[in-house]
């Protein structure tokens, strides 16, 4: 089986002074959850959406859902855990406890406030994760990366042509990462904040996804200004 | 959602835009899978449509031949997954007269208005006609083309006179292909005949009865009706020989574009009372009857398998460049997209 899960967890601090998760702010007037949703809605590969949301925003959830795309039986809104992997985690015990768990089921998990991603982006995705195991997105650096320990002074500034910039989905076959994540130490959990990291951590080639330079994340303010800019262009028909 | 609509922004540049689209509408919404170069799609591409048209015309998206498959259907009456043909001609009101790719009021893809090189495409319930699933796709790609002639077939058949003995078809390109074709599988009886200007293409034609490059012609050659798919300057030539070479009474369909006016010998029009039968584009009906032709005659399909000259897959935008550049150096057949961006 094939899964779809958006990640829609997050409070959206760095917003600043809101008082909804970033989430759940209007891109053209409509959530950008929504937008993000009706993306994964359009590929037919998918046996099921999950939406995993924030306990105090499951009923808003599944409220928008409701009145912007309408009963579609292929997605569920399940509670969200305290941090990025135990929300995909929480995403996959609601599979577990559903429909149990195959070899061969991958899961697809993107950020909610990513709403720009593609068809092919998708396609890629699934295709890869079905091959490789794991995948992740990402673009190639535009910036030079620079590193500080201190955030004070530079300690390396890496080859840029080796850098690449992490986007979302990033993709699992789902018994492989439920392994890996059973493994770690609490500590580790803490540290390990990456899902694609962990499989890196074991060993494992995790493919590359070609991202686009659009499929940007909305957490500030500005991010939802530029969001809000290309989507009202003029010149549409 | 927000979907992703590849523009032509300015001759050989290719810009994505965004437009946000709800799933809440009357939309079917497909996925296109395969979609094929049009010569039109070219004149834009290189510029050649003339600079008040470009300034008129762009940024738009290209493309008004594809097929895809249906991922969204608001009213869940077409099943998701279906292979369907994407209608480009789009009508804003009915006419019990004038047909639909008649109207002045139309929409037509990838002229003034959005082609289908989009990640979705969004279309009215009857601007998708079902294919079946054997056939190969990279030919029903271009099923728009098919239907170009069919629909001129059509018209000639409704108005011209019954005596069809000889046909004449002036053009070796691909839609003279396609017109013989369909001719010699519609009038088992009558003589085909194509005239081209290339031998390496007319060498394509095995199924017609005569074929004669066009400084070749016999002098007392004559013929029922004419077919033109030549077009642009050279169709004023094409349509003086098809003058000389019809008996009076005859008809001659028009289906080459020019992009300037082409002189036209009344005086002989007039004489041999002939009869000219311009034909644009095509609508819904078209489609229909393409499909049921293909479905009925895949020895068809198979011969349209020629055709497809060259298949480019398209993950990024420099993909679609590669497909209209390739395609502007091959020199017979039709190119086609496959549309995995």
């Amino acid at each position: 089986m094939i899964y779809a899960e958006i990640l829609a967890g997050g409070k959206g601090t760095r917003m600043g002074n809101i008082n909804m998760p970033k989430q759940f702010l209007t891109l053209n007037n409509r959530p950008i959850i929504i937008h993000t949703i009706e993306k994964f809605l359009l590929n037919d590969r998918f046996d099921k959406i999950i939406i995993v949301s924030p306990r105090d925003w499951i009923n808003h959830t599944k409220d928008i859902i409701k009145k912007h795309i309408g009963g579609i039986d292929r997605i569920v809104v399940v509670e969200g855990g305290k941090d990025r992997n135990e929300s995909i985690m929480s995403g996959i015990k609601y599979i577990e406890k559903n429909f149990g768990l195959n070899d061969d089921d991958v899961i697809i998990t993107h950020d909610s406030v990513r709403p720009f991603l593609t068809h092919r982006i998708i396609e890629e995705n699934i295709d890869a994760a079905i091959e490789y195991g794991a995948v992740d997105t990402v673009i190639e650096a535009i910036d030079t990366i620079i590193q500080s320990e201190d955030g004070d002074v530079i300690s390396d500034i890496p080859v840029r042509d080796t850098m690449f910039q992490g986007q979302t989905p990033q993709s699992f076959n789902i018994k492989k990462l439920v392994n890996y994540y059973n493994s770690l130490t609490d500590d580790q959990k803490v540290v390990l904040t990456d899902a694609a990291k962990i499989c890196a951590l074991h060993g494992d080639k995790v493919k590359l996804v070609k991202g686009e330079v659009f499929n940007i994340k909305v957490t500030t303010p500005y991010d939802l200004k530029v969001a809000n800019a290309i989507i009202q262009e003029r010149i549409s028909r | 959602m927000i979907n992703q609509v590849y523009r032509l922004v300015s001759p050989r540049q290719f810009e994505v835009t965004y437009k946000d689209r709800s799933l809440q509408s009357d939309y079917i919404v497909v996925r296109p899978t395969h979609l094929s170069i049009c010569a039109a799609d070219q004149r834009y591409y290189t510029g050649t449509r003339g600079k008040e048209a470009m300034a008129k015309k762009l940024p738009m998206a290209l493309i008004h031949e594809g097929i895809g498959k249906v991922v969204y259907d608001p009213k869940g009456e077409v099943k998701v997954g279906t292979r369907v043909v994407m209608v480009p001609n789009t009508p804003t009101e009915t006419d019990e007269i004038i047909a639909e790719n008649y109207l002045r009021t139309s929409k037509f893809r990838s002229s003034g208005y959005d082609g289908f090189m989009q990640d979705y495409v969004f279309l009215n319930r009857d601007r998708i006609v079902e294919l079946p699933e054997e056939l190969n796709p990279s030919v029903l790609a271009f099923t728009e083309l098919i239907t170009i002639a069919m629909h001129s077939i059509v018209r000639f058949e409704d108005r011209a006179h019954r005596r069809r003995r000889v046909f004449g078809v002036w053009g070796d390109g691909n839609l003279g292909y396609i017109t013989t074709l369909i001719l010699k599988r519609r009038y088992k009886d009558s003589k085909v005949i194509i005239f081209g200007k290339n031998q390496y293409k007319l060498d394509h034609f095995s199924f017609v009865d005569e074929a004669y490059t066009i400084d070749e012609i016999p002098d007392d050659l004559l013929i029922d009706h004419a077919f033109e798919a030549v077009g642009g300057k050279g169709s004023q030539y094409a349509i003086d020989q098809m003058i000389d070479h019809l008996h009076p009474e005859g008809s001659i369909s028009l289906m080459g574009v020019s992009e300037y006016p082409v002189e036209v010998n009344t005086r002989m029009i007039l004489e041999k009372g002939i009869t000219l039968i311009g034909s644009s584009r095509s609508g819904r009906s078209d489609f229909v009857n393409t499909v049921e032709f293909m479905k009925e005659h895949p020895d068809f399909v198979e011969y349209m398998g020629l055709l497809v000259g060259e298949m480019q897959e398209v993950r990024t935008i420099q993909d679609i460049v590669e497909a209209f550049e390739k395609d502007l150096t091959s020199s017979w057949g039709k190119t086609v997209m496959e549309w995995k961006i």
